[in-house]
């Protein structure tokens, strides 16, 4: 009886030292899982609010701050009324501004993010200001390629805007290929951290590579 | 057998023990369901986010008090403690929304915003470089927007019926008193200062902040650029002359100094435009820009100077007789510094400093000259002799002043400061027989200020402040009220209204008075509608405003000396601004109109006239497009202006009054301008360079414009006042070194 005792605080320890961490990632894998089909669904607010509430009861880790931070931005990208972005791409610059101060030293996979809050804010109005973000854009690119070479975001975010770009200006579908194909590459060989570490995009890129396919 | 039974239990106490559902619906203060809420338990996982109906649902196994909070984007987070038992929970909240600067309705009554940090500015910096008829002259810009006149004979921003010099510029809150250059008879001059120097500027039409002063009319407020983005070479060059600078970024992009110098020279350029006078020294600038600017934690010291020395000469015809001609000299020595210092300092407050110091040299030298330009030098008749004259002009300006800023809450603040502005005039005279006089006029001006955003509600803004100025010159004292109100509808429309009063020492040109003076003032009542969606901006604008004690003076042959008080006027209209860049694809235009109905009775009027400066309809059409693959952007603008009164005022002996012997309306004023900027480095891959090449061209059509009228003095004659060519043109190329802008440029069309 006293073993059987014994044996169930030891589970009962067990099992919620588990949870502890388990749920964390348990709840973390749920809702990366939803990032999938946030476009069709158009549910950005509900995955935001899930991962922002694991990061205020976390405080001690980044990454559901930084999804949180993603999310925004994709919203505040796909948004078309374009007095709508501001306040989007603020929101998500609060979540990423946590993100950083919990991670305390330069990544990579949230200076793309800050690439991505950027070109939001940029859309609103972009021939008056290019001058103040297109910097942002392409500085944050280039320290997040520099911080970490072997990680396919910055490349396939370049590669995007790139790919929008007119061709007047050096832009293109013919102009962003190398791009794309390098990303591709690096998509391949990338292994991330963990199971929730950053690792979107790969869907993105297969939609743009089919469009060679297409033609 | 019984452990699997305890597990089972354990583990089922574990998962279904009391999870507990909680539900609720989640309204703003109008009753209105809110979307995308976050609902959540404080430090658990557990929570949800509100449908489009404001419905919420979650379960959670958290169990006694819980903290309950609910935020969303635009609102307020609410807070609440709940207690969670065994059964469900229905929990309903309203919450309410957050002034922010993004909702909250911001006071735009009588300004117009240039800037690229402002997100509801109405232009942006390359609008003002851009402006076709402007040639990169600041004010030129301004004088695109409702409001301003056009005015081309003399100087400055002819504002709702005001003078010239009821309009004051501040560069990063200082004044300068020499924005322009000296003028010359019967001609505008530009601005001093270029475009590219400044991030942000601030036109206001009427009804300004009691922060400034000492402008009856209009202030017109620049703020210069922080750092620069990178280090970078510049060079310039132009049919009109050559410039060349560099800006250099510390490594830690933490402080930044530049230097550049401009040399101008007109000798080409009036070969091509043919000015209207006879130029026989040709005008010609040297001007020398250096800078330096320092990060200091969460602020900004900025220090700015200019240098500048010009020559000029020309020969007109006397107006008095035929054959006799005017020349006409000046050389100019110009110097200004400018120190600001804008700081956080924490727990809500701001602090401002800035100072600026200048001087000003003019020699400026009349002669008369018989058909053969060989100099006259008595004649016996003073009405030409006085034409002959030496004028040494010294002026020593310092201005200094501080603001503090404290936020009240939200986006309420409270500012106050003081500012100190110091005038030292010298006019040394010499006649044409020798005969010296000096003129000297000191002034301390003295001002305190104080002012309050208050936001009463997010939608609704009052914005109360008092201005105090003390007059060495004149030993008085004024006290100004300003006051204004804003209120959003929920289309975003938003409705202001200003009143104020403003002050102003009367002008140093018509001083020292016999008499004493006191101040001039106006009073201005503005009423707005503005709204500004999808590209688009439309404001409309009715103003009125009552000029008092406006001076009166006497004096003959152009020189007036002020003698009292007793002048008045006023000034009404309608301002219609509009502008779009959605609506026409790639083409982003802006409308403006004014209307304005204004009499005064200043100076030597002899009754209340509406005034030579000021035309009844005043519109301007300006447009801009990019052809991408020709990497052109190509720039047009329209102006017309109705005719503007002329006068021939003269002192009657016999009555010892005033008289109009002649006037008139000159005839409508018309302007298409058009200018191009080639771009030829864009879409290269990693260009070393930047360049651009620049081609202007004001009145097109060559309209045969009259500006007013010049009479003789017997009022026997009468000449037009044209502008100073038929037309200008400008061919200029600029290359920048170390700054690749080929980026900026490709994303500001994506």
């Amino acid at each position: 009886m006293k073993q059987i005792f014994l044996g169930c605080i030891a589970l009962l320890t067990v099992t919620m030292a588990f949870s502890q961490s388990g749920r964390y990632i348990t709840a973390m894998k749920k809702n990366i899982a939803m990032l999938d089909s946030v476009m069709i669904k158009n549910n950005f607010e509900e995955i935001a609010n899930n991962f922002t509430r694991i990061g205020d009861a976390e405080k001690d880790k980044w990454l559901p701050y930084y999804y949180a931070a993603y999310v925004m931005a994709l919203k505040a990208t796909v948004e078309k009324d374009a007095s709508k972005k501001d306040a989007l791409a603020d929101q998500a610059t609060a979540s990423l501004k946590k993100s950083e101060e919990i991670l305390k030293q330069d990544n990579s996979e949230i200076e793309v993010i800050k690439s991505m809050i950027a070109t939001a804010h940029m859309t609103v109005d972009p021939q008056s200001r290019y001058m103040m973000y297109g910097q942002i854009i392409s500085e944050s690119l280039k320290k997040a390629e520099t911080l970490d070479s072997t990680n396919p975001r910055p490349v396939l975010i370049q590669a995007q805007n790139l790919f929008y770009t007119p061709e007047a200006f050096g832009g293109g579908k013919d102009a962003a290929k190398p791009l794309f194909d390098k990303a591709a590459d690096l998509f391949a060989k990338f292994k991330p951290a963990s199971d929730i570490a950053p690792q979107w995009g790969k869907d993105d890129l297969d939609y743009f590579m089919n469009m060679y396919r297409g033609s | 057998m019984r452990i699997a039974l305890i597990l089972i239990i354990i583990l089922s106490f574990q998962y279904s023990w009391g999870q507990v559902t909680i539900s609720g619906r989640i309204t703003n203060e109008d009753k209105k369901p809110v979307k995308g809420a976050s609902i959540s338990l404080k430090d658990t996982y557990d929570g949800a986010t509100s449908d489009s109906l404001g419905y919420y649902k979650f379960t959670t196994s958290e169990k006694g008090k819980q903290v309950f909070i609910v935020s969303c984007l635009g609102y307020e987070n609410y807070t609440d403690t709940i207690l969670i038992q065994e059964q469900s929970i229905e929990k309903n909240a309203t919450i309410h929304r957050e002034a922010t600067r993004m909702e909250a309705v911001v006071i735009t009554v009588g300004t117009f915003e240039a800037g690229d940090k402002n997100k509801s500015a109405e232009l942006s910096t390359m609008d003002v470089v851009t402006t076709a008829n402007a040639n990169a002259d600041i004010t030129s810009a301004i004088k695109t927007l409702p409001g301003s006149q056009q005015v081309g004979e003399k100087d400055g921003l002819f504002v709702r019926g005001g003078t010239g010099k009821e309009t004051k510029i501040f560069i990063d809150g200082t004044l300068v008193n020499n924005f322009y250059y000296t003028s010359e008879p019967g001609q505008a001059t530009r601005g001093r200062f270029n475009p590219f120097l400044f991030t942000g500027t601030i036109f206001s039409s009427g009804g300004y902040s009691a922060l400034y002063g000492q402008a009856m009319s209009s202030v017109l407020l620049l703020e210069s650029i922080d750092l620069p983005e990178g280090t970078s070479a510049d060079l310039g060059i132009s049919y009109l002359g050559f410039n060349g600078g560099i800006q250099k970024l510390a490594k830690n992009k933490k402080s930044s100094w530049g230097l550049s110098y401009g040399y101008t020279n007109l000798q080409l350029a009036n070969k091509v435009i043919k000015p209207k006078s006879d130029y026989f020294k040709t005008p010609n600038i040297h001007e020398l820009n250096g800078n330096f600017r320092i990060k200091t934690g969460r602020g900004m010291i900025k220090y700015y100077l200019y240098l500048s020395s010009s020559k000029l000469g020309f020969r007109n015809p006397d107006i008095d007789s035929a054959g006799l001609k005017n020349a006409f000299s000046l050389t100019n020595f110009n110097m200004y510094h400018n120190l600001s210092w804008k700081q956080k300092l924490g727990k809500g407050w701001k602090m401002q400093l800035g100072g600026s110091y200048s001087t000003n040299r003019d020699k400026i030298g009349g002669q008369l000259l018989d058909e053969h330009n060989q100099d006259i030098v008595a004649t016996g008749n003073p009405l030409y002799d006085y034409k002959t004259f030496h004028l040494n002009n010294k002026g020593y300006y310092a201005n200094g002043r501080w603001v503090l800023e404290k936020n009240l809450g939200g986006l309420s603040a409270l500012r106050f400061g003081n500012e100190y502005n110091y005038t030292n005039d010298l006019m040394e005279y010499t006649a044409y027989d020798g005969q010296k006089s000096d003129i000297r006029i000191k002034e301390n001006l003295l001002a305190s200020y104080a002012e309050s955003d208050i936001y009463l509600m997010p939608k609704l803004a009052l914005r109360a402040g008092v201005r105090a100025e003390h007059s060495q010159l004149l030993s008085l004292w004024n006290a100004a009220p300003r006051l204004s109100l804003a209120y959003q509808f929920k289309d975003r429309g938003q409705v202001s209204m200003a009143y104020g009063k403003f002050y102003q020492t009367p002008d140093m040109q018509y001083l020292p008075s016999p008499d004493k003076l006191h101040f001039e003032n106006a009073t201005h009542y503005i009423l707005q509608y503005q709204k500004i969606a999808n590209k688009r901006i439309l404001r409309a604008e009715a103003f009125y405003k009552k000029y008092e004690d406006l001076i009166k003076s006497t004096g003959n042959y152009g020189q007036l000396t002020a003698i009292n008080n007793k002048g008045f006027g006023d000034a009404k209209g309608i301002e219609i601004f509009w502008r779009d860049k959605k609506s026409i694809n790639n083409i982003d235009y802006w409308v403006s109109y004014s209307y304005l109905d204004t009499k005064r009775n200043f100076l030597n009027y002899p009754d209340a006239i509406q005034p030579p400066f000021s035309a009844r309809h005043t519109a301007s059409v300006v447009l801009r497009t990019f052809i991408l693959p020709a990497k052109l952007q190509i720039n047009a603008s329209y102006t017309f202006a109705s005719g503007r009164p002329y006068y021939d005022i003269y002192y009657n002996e016999s009555d010892q009054l005033y008289k109009i012997r002649r006037q008139g309306l000159t005839k409508n004023y018309n302007d298409f301008s058009i200018s191009f900027n080639y771009l030829p480095s864009l879409g290269k891959k990693n260009p070393k360079s930047f360049s651009v090449l620049v081609l202007s061209v004001t009145n097109v059509p060559g309209f045969k414009n009259i500006y007013s009228y010049d009479f003789s003095a017997d009022g026997k004659r009468m000449i037009p006042v044209l502008p100073s060519s038929k037309r200008f043109l400008y061919l200029g190329y600029f290359i920048s070194f170390g700054i690749d802008r080929t980026q900026e440029a490709i994303d500001s069309h994506l």
